[in-house]
């Protein structure tokens, strides 16, 4: 078909200069205004000095507190370079901490592999990163196989956050699925074991569990078994999660309209079919924001650990402050700064990615 | 028994249904023959769309009996299933597959449930697509189609698992009027190829030209069921008339 000029006409555009941008924008009533200014002057006050502290007066080298001790210094960036080891790997053998780099690398090539847009072979990555992977990053962190065993209460840092938080995603989906499921089902045997479990989760702090998990569990185990303390805390992690995670599934199954499980049951397909191919891609779909901010949420959770003795990114970063030999008024504060950074660094790339994939999936199908 | 020996495609017996208290279907007999093009018509909320929906084991029934191409519906999902593979459905909100590409609603039933290989699923697909006359269609998905469009599609999906009963509840009822005519059209020449059909509709035009024979419910019963010309010309029941006055102004 031929465009006609009709169907070429453009709406005209409108170039606007940077001056009329403000006007229209910011400026455009008294109110806004108003409103404008004041958000102007609120992030003058907080970023400037922010920005001065942390980089134009922060201390860049050094190899004690001495270095950062003089008055009216900013940032005492030494301290993260000094323990920075410790920060990303814990007390990981630092002979061993290859055997990280390594898995953190094939994870990384893996998310990327999955998320770069154009990519091929990307389900056959998707299943080797969740049954081949799981079991490659098993051996490699903690050994066997000819490795060295580095027994997991000497796992740390942001290797130990990055551990918590990947097993506690992974597994909080599909988990969470198969409960929201479980939640809706026609049999009544499984649609109460599922609320109960949902509700038994979702009615406890996740610091209870961990702790119940690390202290207690053991005392009711028989003697003789025993299960890796940070085995317990992964599996308490994803239990209580996919708890959440089973709420926001039901919350998209639930904004399904009946007519698209009549129309696949009518064409023959079964229960698993139906849900598999029709049901739970566009649910799914409608709930990714939630889904990413549980995801988000995991990976700040990962924080309480440190209550039951392991030390993840913020807790090594904690203990470093308290080092009589970084003790200078301005070491908790890089520290602190230097651990948000990271946090939001990941859960920034999360949340920018879900905006990506909710634009991607909605391509094309818009009513 | 076997679908090629069954007496009739459809045979319905004393069936009852009830919603909690209320009684949606009142011990109805129906039986439509092979090849049958049978209408139902009737006030809202007289139980047309629960009892095809009956047909296809979408609504169950708590009596009588319900065969379909020699196969009676029963509590055992077998049978069941074995029935929804022989029956096509028509829906009057269309419910389509709205994440799924015109041509991979129409092949994903036959892939998935009689596992037919990727390329000969979108051949036929492609040939179903041809006869609602939308195969340059193929590749859209579902929202960037007109309704009636939709609606063709809807209809090319069903007929892509070679159905030998086609179900239309409503199907024109949420399209526009310059839309319904070419719906009818397709269901016109569904028709003229011999299929069993079994269509709610108050398109009386399409009762009159394409049913063998044309049903009155209320109340969740059965009034009065003829051929059209009879229907249509001289109904016996005061009911029945009511209505066609109230539709045919
Ligand atoms: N799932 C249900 N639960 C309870 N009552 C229902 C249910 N489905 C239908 N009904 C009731 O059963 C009666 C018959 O419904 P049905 O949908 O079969 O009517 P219909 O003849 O198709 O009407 P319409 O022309 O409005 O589609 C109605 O009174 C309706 O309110
Ligand atoms: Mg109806």
């Amino acid at each position: 078909m031929a465009p006609t000029a009709r169907q070429t006409t453009r709406p005209p555009v409108e170039r606007i200069g940077p001056i009329e941008w403000l006007r229209e924008n910011l400026f455009s009533t008294p109110f806004n205004a108003a409103l404008s200014v004041i958000a102007m002057a609120i992030i003058y006050i907080l970023v400037v000095p922010t920005f001065r502290w942390a980089f134009i007066d922060a201390v860049w080298a050094g190899d004690s507190r001495d270095a950062c001790l003089a008055v009216n210094t900013g940032a005492c960036w030494p301290f993260i370079e000094n323990r920075i080891g410790q920060i990303l790997y814990g007390f990981y053998d630092e002979a061993e901490r290859w055997r990280a780099n390594l898995t953190l690398f094939l994870l990384a090539a893996g998310i990327l592999w999955l998320t770069m847009p154009g990519m091929r072979g990307k389900p056959l990555v998707a299943v080797l990163l969740l049954t081949v992977f799981p079991l490659i990053a098993y051996v490699l962190l903690t050994g066997g196989f000819g490795l060295e065993i580095v027994p997991t209460y000497r796992w740390g840092g942001l290797l130990l956050t990055l551990v918590i938080a990947v097993t506690g995603i992974v597994l909080s989906l599909p988990l969470g699925i198969l409960l929201a499921l479980g939640r809706r089902s026609d049999l009544p045997a499984v649609r109460i074991a599922s609320v109960l479990f949902i509700e038994f989760w979702r009615g406890v702090p996740l610091v209870t569990v961990l702790f119940m998990a690390s202290y207690m569990l053991p005392l009711f185990l028989p003697q003789g078994m025993s299960a890796d303390k940070l085995l317990r805390a992964l599996i308490a992690v994803a239990l209580f999660n996919s708890a959440y995670m089973a709420e926001v599934v039901r919350g998209g199954l639930q904004a399904m309209p009946k007519g698209q499980t009549e129309a696949a049951t009518a064409l023959g397909l079964g229960y698993w079919q139906t849900h598999a191919l029709i049901i739970l891609p566009q649910a799914l779909r409608l709930a990714i924001p939630n889904i990413v901010s549980t995801f988000i949420g995991i990976f700040k959770d990962t924080t309480l650990v440190s209550i039951i003795g392991f030390f993840d990114l913020l807790g090594m970063i904690q203990a470093g402050t308290s080092d009589a030999h970084w003790s200078t008024p301005s070491t908790a504060f890089t520290g602190y700064l230097f651990a948000g950074a990271i946090f939001w660094i990941f859960c920034f790339s999360m949340s920018r990615y879900s905006r990506h994939m909710e634009r991607v999936l909605s391509a094309g199908e818009r009513r | 028994m076997n679908a090629e020996t069954a007496p009739h495609a459809v045979e319905i017996a004393g069936l009852s249904k009830w919603f909690k208290d209320f009684q949606v279907l009142k011990n109805i007999d129906l039986t439509v023959a092979h090849g049958e093009r049978l209408v139902i018509c009737g006030p809202s909320g007289s139980g047309k769309s629960t009892l095809i929906r009956c047909i296809n084991g979408l609504e169950l029934h708590q009596a009588g009996r319900v065969v379909v191409e020699g196969v009676e519906l029963t509590d055992d999902i077998a049978q069941v299933e074995a029935v929804r593979r022989d029956v096509g459905m028509v829906f009057q909100q269309f419910n389509l597959f709205p994440h799924l590409s015109v041509l991979d609603n129409c092949t994903l039933a036959p892939m998935w449930v009689k596992k037919v290989p990727r390329a000969q699923a979108e051949k036929a697909a492609m040939e179903f697509l041809e006869r609602v006359h939308i195969p340059e269609q193929a590749s859209k998905f579902p929202g960037q189609l007109s309704g009636g469009q939709q609606q063709r599609v809807a209809i090319a999906r069903a007929l892509c698992m070679n159905p030998r009963i086609m179900l239309f509840d409503e199907p024109t009822s949420a399209l526009d009027p310059e839309m319904i005519k070419e719906v009818l059209e397709t269901m016109v020449e569904l028709a003229e190829t011999g299929m069993t059909m079994m269509v709610v509709t108050h398109e009386m035009g399409f009762a009159r030209t394409v049913a063998n024979r044309v049903a009155f419910m209320d109340h969740g019963e059965i009034v009065e069921i003829a051929p059209p010309e009879v229907f249509f010309n001289n109904p016996k029941s005061d009911r029945t008339k009511e209505f066609l006055a109230q539709i045919i102004h």
